[in-house]
């Protein structure tokens, strides 16, 4: 079967890194408390930034994990070692990568970006797809709203940031994220000076879109230094329409669009991620632990190595109940006001004691 | 010890659900599993963050309506007979600050809205910070032996 690679024609990195200087503009002003609240109205000048990345184009070669490592290896976390014990020992263990710094076969705290790979046939024909891997960057992001010490969050200009100051290690987020994406690397942060034995375990990391390039106007690293121009960058409305076009253009896919309610990372692939996500079972990127390999395949996805099947909205009934939460104050106010209190008060048991 | 001049099932309401609302809340940080509650038979949920967190959006809109009800008949009546003690003032101030950035935070997580970081820090902290220090005056009145937080004027 002949094996077939999808060539579609190349958008310029630099009319990109125009469209970036944009949407930058607009993403670097400081956040004024009355702009403070911004509508996710996918338009240029609302400063949210999406990434595209055209599978069809990615020829694997690791570049950008290279360059991710080298742009970000200043944010890598140095433990102090041996770790505090912690209690209870037998459910709070340290998790260390620090001996293991190389691994680039999956998500680590040194590790944000990997290639997956995923040989699909489709159509009768066979596609060898490579998959540059790393947070999604949701634009409801279930990992900032559930931290409970605001450690996670969203910025205006649409990528997610853990602050390595603020994060106990607790790793919640890594739970409540669909693709499970941040890796904790214990024996670091601010758990080891409140109460290293008790709560926490070290920092969360995963990729932060190199916010300080893009804060300067710049290229995130993996999207500069690629050299067949996966990955293109701009204001996010700009981007989706991108990417569906590119879609139309391949008889392709879009992953990303509805993925826990839209992401600001988008992939297009010229075969249905559906596919991709069974094959990519079978081998995750170049240096794939064999052993793992033929493991049980539906294993060898999970924390450090995302899935790419589809993904409900997880914060949904949140967005349900929030309404019930705003409806309430006004409907306790309408009771008070047609007398509910003054019956309540008058039937009240005077001189109950508590 | 003070007489509470208000219906017993208001107490009881609202104390069922500052506690309930302080475990939901307790337990939205990693804690279930790491200490072993949810081992405990019948405390498997408490380790599924997502449902805790429906738990606790439930029991905030109950407080909530029941803290508006509370303050329109304050306003309609209640403060003409009723007076709030010292700690009931101070517990007072505490609950609307806990509502209010309890609101900021589920304002915060709908899907259209983006706050600047800073605020998002500044709602989370208030919130924890509120919470520890009602925890406390409830503490201090309890031992006081004056819990109302009115008495009859």
């Amino acid at each position: 079967m002949a094996e077939k690679k999808h060539r579609t024609g190349t958008v310029s990195r630099r009319g990109f890194l125009k469209a970036l200087g944009v949407g930058s503009a607009g993403a670097l002003v400081p956040a004024a408390p009355a702009l403070a609240a911004q509508e996710r109205v996918p338009a240029p000048s609302d400063g949210e930034l999406a990434t595209l990345l055209d599978l069809s184009k990615c020829i694997g070669c690791g570049a950008c994990v290279e360059a991710c490592r080298e742009s970000n290896a200043d944010k890598f976390p140095e433990p102090v070692k041996p770790f505090s014990e912690m209690l209870p020992s037998r459910r709070a263990k340290p998790e260390d990568w620090s001996d293991l710094r190389d691994v680039d076969d999956r998500l680590t705290p040194y590790n944000w970006l990997f290639l997956q790979n995923a040989q699909v046939e489709y159509r009768g024909e066979s596609f060898d797809i490579n998959i540059p891997r790393r947070c999604m960057h949701c634009q409801n992001p279930p990992c900032a709203n559930m931290c409970p010490f605001g450690a996670a969050n969203k910025q205006v200009n649409g990528l997610t940031r853990i602050s390595p100051n603020l994060c106990m290690g607790g790793a919640k987020c890594r739970t409540v994220c669909p693709w499970h994406i941040p890796q904790r690397q214990s024996g670091v942060g601010l758990y080891r000076h409140l109460m290293p034995r008790l709560a926490g375990n070290g920092v969360m990391y995963k990729c932060d879109r190199c916010y300080q390039l893009l804060d300067k106007g710049e290229l995130p690293a993996c999207i500069a230094v690629c050299p067949e121009n996966v990955q293109t960058i701009g204001p996010r409305a700009e981007i989706v329409a991108r990417a569906k076009a590119l879609a139309e253009e391949m008889n392709g896919f879009v992953y990303g669009l509805e993925e826990n309610g839209g992401t600001n990372t988008l992939y297009v692939s010229p075969v249905p991620f559906g596919l991709i996500d069974q094959a990519i079972d079978k081998d995750s990127g170049p240096g794939a632990d064999k052993k793992l390999r033929a493991a049980d395949k539906a294993k060898a996805l999970g924390p450090g190595r995302p899935p790419m099947g589809p993904v409900k909205d997880v914060m949904a009934d949140e967005t349900n109940l929030a309404t019930a939460a705003f409806i309430a104050p006004v409907a306790g106010i309408a009771a008070g006001v047609l007398g509910l209190g003054s019956k309540l008060l008058n039937t009240g048991e005077d001189g109950h004691e508590d | 010890m003070k007489t509470r001049p208000y219906p017993a099932w208001i107490s009881r309401l609202f104390i069922f659900l500052v506690a309930a609302l302080s475990f939901t809340g307790l337990t939205q940080m990693p804690l279930a599993k790491r200490y072993a509650l949810t081992t405990i038979p019948g405390m498997a949920w408490t380790g599924d963050f997502y449902l805790v967190h429906k738990i606790h959006y439930v029991l905030g809109a109950m407080l909530l309506f029941l803290a508006a009800l509370a303050a329109v008949n304050w306003l309609k009546g209640w403060g003409r007979t009723l007076r709030l003690t010292g700690l009931g003032a101070a517990r007072v101030a505490v609950v609307g600050g806990l509502l209010l950035s309890g609101l900021l935070r589920v304002y915060r997580n709908l899907p259209g809205v983006t706050l600047d970081p800073a605020y998002i820090l500044t709602i989370e902290w208030a919130h924890l910070i509120l919470f520890m220090v009602l925890g406390v005056l409830a503490l201090v009145a309890l031992m006081r032996g004056v819990s109302a937080y009115a008495v009859r004027k």
